[in-house]
């Protein structure tokens, strides 16, 4: 009991401490609450892991990503002829071609949430912000998109304009952005009435400049939440595509084309199955964990 | 009610015109036409094909006379399955894939539920830890990734099931695909009920019906589970949909001879009126399963019903 009360007052002590030393962010805090969250944590020094492998791994390799191994094809991982994760049907190295592929992945994941950032911020926040009429309009529209089967759209777009990848991101990044909006959309519609709002009108900012310097800025939080949702399932749809066989082209490849490679040799050569798919699988698991950790970590009100 | 299920089903119409009028005009402005693959025609037969597919009309009228044989069901030939016109081709895919979408729907439902209740009840026992680090693991492996290693692990290596065709749907051949195919919902809807679950367990009239002196088990089944499905019935919309599209690649894995396999045969082939007319289906299909589900939505919670009408 007593301990407690002790606990308690230093506890109390140690808030007002806080607080005399103003100035500490919501990224501060953030940064200390997701420091906490060991999955979290864990998650981010995985994925950094991961990146360096894909990006200076492929120079600790003697071959190339396309280049036909004649003596080794189909062969299970062998350090003694360092092809590390094995060959795949064609002789090709799959540590190389898994390493390559992931840059495609991820390549695709950053530009695609890219642009559904670019649109689904602006869009929300003028449909939020402008609210009335043409908020209605808008917000009309994102409802009778989301009710489009988008899957079977993009793969239409693929199978009538071709297979090219600056057309996946476009289709991608194009459909993706509705979640965006809607979430941006409401944040602006409770920030309008805050106090930094009226003041910026008073001093007689343009529409433009109070939605883009002032109520932007206060979205970085939320929208950082979902950016990082947002990747894996960027990811995911690209691996979607190139396991259909809609996606990336050889002799480049992805995680899906990749996967879609080895599940039909997966009876005799199951390396080629099992190496992109912990990749690719491993990847998703870390964004969604740092997701989740974000989410909870700018959130504070849900614990 | 009525009021309101009218509503709804007239906020459905311009999704269906959006959807045709994006799919009729991109076939259109495809490079190549459909009779590209015979080789060079005399200019008359040419002539003669387009007449006879309507393709020598101005543009518009095309697009209301394709607007208006779909309304009557009417997808046009196939042009990669010479002798099947797309209806039929649906008629005869679609079965298959709503047998094994409707059973992974339901089995993610009842697993979903069961689980995510589970959790909740035993919230940050060690039971809830390993039920939801499994749920996330579900999440984040694609469908595509799962399928092909349960068919090395249940078919190839233990001969439990097997491994694709579809077997007349025969319960065994549906195991694997169902499994694959849900999965990833099961996942996502026990987290949506653990989550629904752990909140209504702590509202006011639970503690009343626990302070009354029932079982934890008839508190949750009596009091707690109707409420607490209502996220569940909301997010069915868009389960249903991800279900039908991820039956595609479940289709191609497995060999299932269902719409699935038509649309990605018919995309890979540019049959380009098959490609439309599962898209156009799919997309009525979808729209009608949300329609349902607001209005189950809106029966369940009356508040809505009042809302909005």
């Amino acid at each position: 009991m007593h301990n407690q009360k002790i606990e308690s007052l230093e506890k109390a002590s140690a808030l007002s401490h806080q607080k005399d030393e103003h100035g500490k962010s919501l990224w501060f805090f953030a940064w200390q609450r997701l420091k906490q969250n060991k999955l979290a944590l864990s998650s981010v020094i995985v994925l950094t892991l991961m990146v360096l492998l894909i990006l200076i791994g492929p120079f600790f390799s003697p071959y190339e990503f396309d280049f036909i191994d004649w003596e080794n094809m189909s062969t299970p991982p062998d350090y003694s002829t360092q092809h590390y994760f094995g060959t795949d049907a064609m002789g090709r190295d799959l540590f190389v071609r898994t390493l390559q592929g992931g840059r495609i992945s991820l390549m695709v994941g950053f530009v695609a949430t890219f642009v559904s950032l670019i649109i689904g911020v602006t869009y929300g926040a003028i449909a939020g912000y402008m609210g009335g009429r043409i908020d209605n309009i808008m917000m009309r529209i994102v409802d009778i998109m989301y009710a489009l089967p988008f899957m079977f759209l993009v793969i239409m777009l693929m199978v009538v304009f071709g297979q090219h990848i600056f057309l996946i991101f476009a289709a991608i990044g194009g459909y993706i952005w509705l979640d965006m909006a809607r979430i941006v959309r409401g944040q602006t519609m409770s920030l309008k009435g805050k106090e930094f709002v009226e003041s910026a009108i008073a001093v007689g900012a343009t529409t433009p400049a109070i939605i883009f310097k002032h109520i932007v800025p206060n979205l970085l939080g939320i929208v950082c939440v979902y950016v990082t949702l947002t990747i894996p399932q960027v990811i995911l749809v690209e691996s979607f595509l190139s396991f259909l066989g809609l996606g990336v082209q050889e002799p480049f490849t992805s995680w899906g084309a990749l996967v879609n490679e080895g599940a039909q040799d997966m009876e005799i050569a199951p390396w080629s199955l099992i190496y992109p798919a912990t990749f690719l699988a491993t990847t998703l698991f870390c964004f969604n964990f740092i997701g989740d950790g974000l989410r909870d970590a700018l959130d504070p009100k849900d614990n | 009610m009525l009021r309101y299920m009218l509503k709804r089903i007239m906020g459905a119409i311009p999704t269906l015109f959006l959807l045709i009028t994006i799919s009729f005009f991109m076939i259109r402005v495809a490079p190549g036409g459909p009779f590209d693959s015979e080789k060079d025609l005399p200019p008359q037969i040419q002539k003669n094909l387009e007449a006879k597919y309507h393709l020598d009309e101005p543009l518009h009228q095309q697009y209301f006379r394709y607007l208006g044989n779909i309304v009557q069901g009417d997808f046009g030939p196939s042009f990669q399955y010479k002798d099947f016109t797309v209806t039929e081709l649906i008629v005869k895919g679609f079965p298959v894939s709503l047998t094994i979408g409707g059973v992974a729907l339901l089995f993610a439902l009842i697993m979903g539920v069961t689980l995510g209740t589970l959790a909740a009840v035993r919230q940050n026992s060690w039971v809830d830890y390993v039920l939801m680090s499994t749920a996330m693991t579900g999440i984040s492996i694609p469908n595509f990734v799962i399928a092909p290693l349960l068919i090395l692990y249940f078919a190839v290596y233990r001969d439990w099931f097997p491994a694709g065709g579809w077997g007349d749907g025969q319960w065994r051949y549906l195991v694997l695909p169902v499994l694959a195919l849900s999965l990833r919902y099961i996942a996502y809807i026990a987290r949506l009920m653990r989550g629904s679950m752990i909140e209504i367990l702590q509202s006011d009239y639970i503690r009343t019906a626990k302070a009354k002196g029932l079982s934890m088990t008839q508190t949750v089944l009596k009091h707690a589970l109707k409420p607490a499905l209502m996220p569940i019935v909301s997010y069915l919309g868009p389960a249903a949909a991800g279900i039908i599209t991820g039956s595609v690649v479940i289709e191609k894995i497995f060999g299932v001879p269902g719409l699935g396999q038509y649309f990605v045969q018919g995309a890979l082939n540019r049959d380009y009126t098959l490609v439309m007319g599962v898209i156009i289906f799919i997309g009525v299909l979808i729209v009608v399963f949300n329609l349902i589900v607001d209005i189950l939505y809106a029966y369940l919670d009356p508040k809505i019903r009042l809302e909005q009408t």
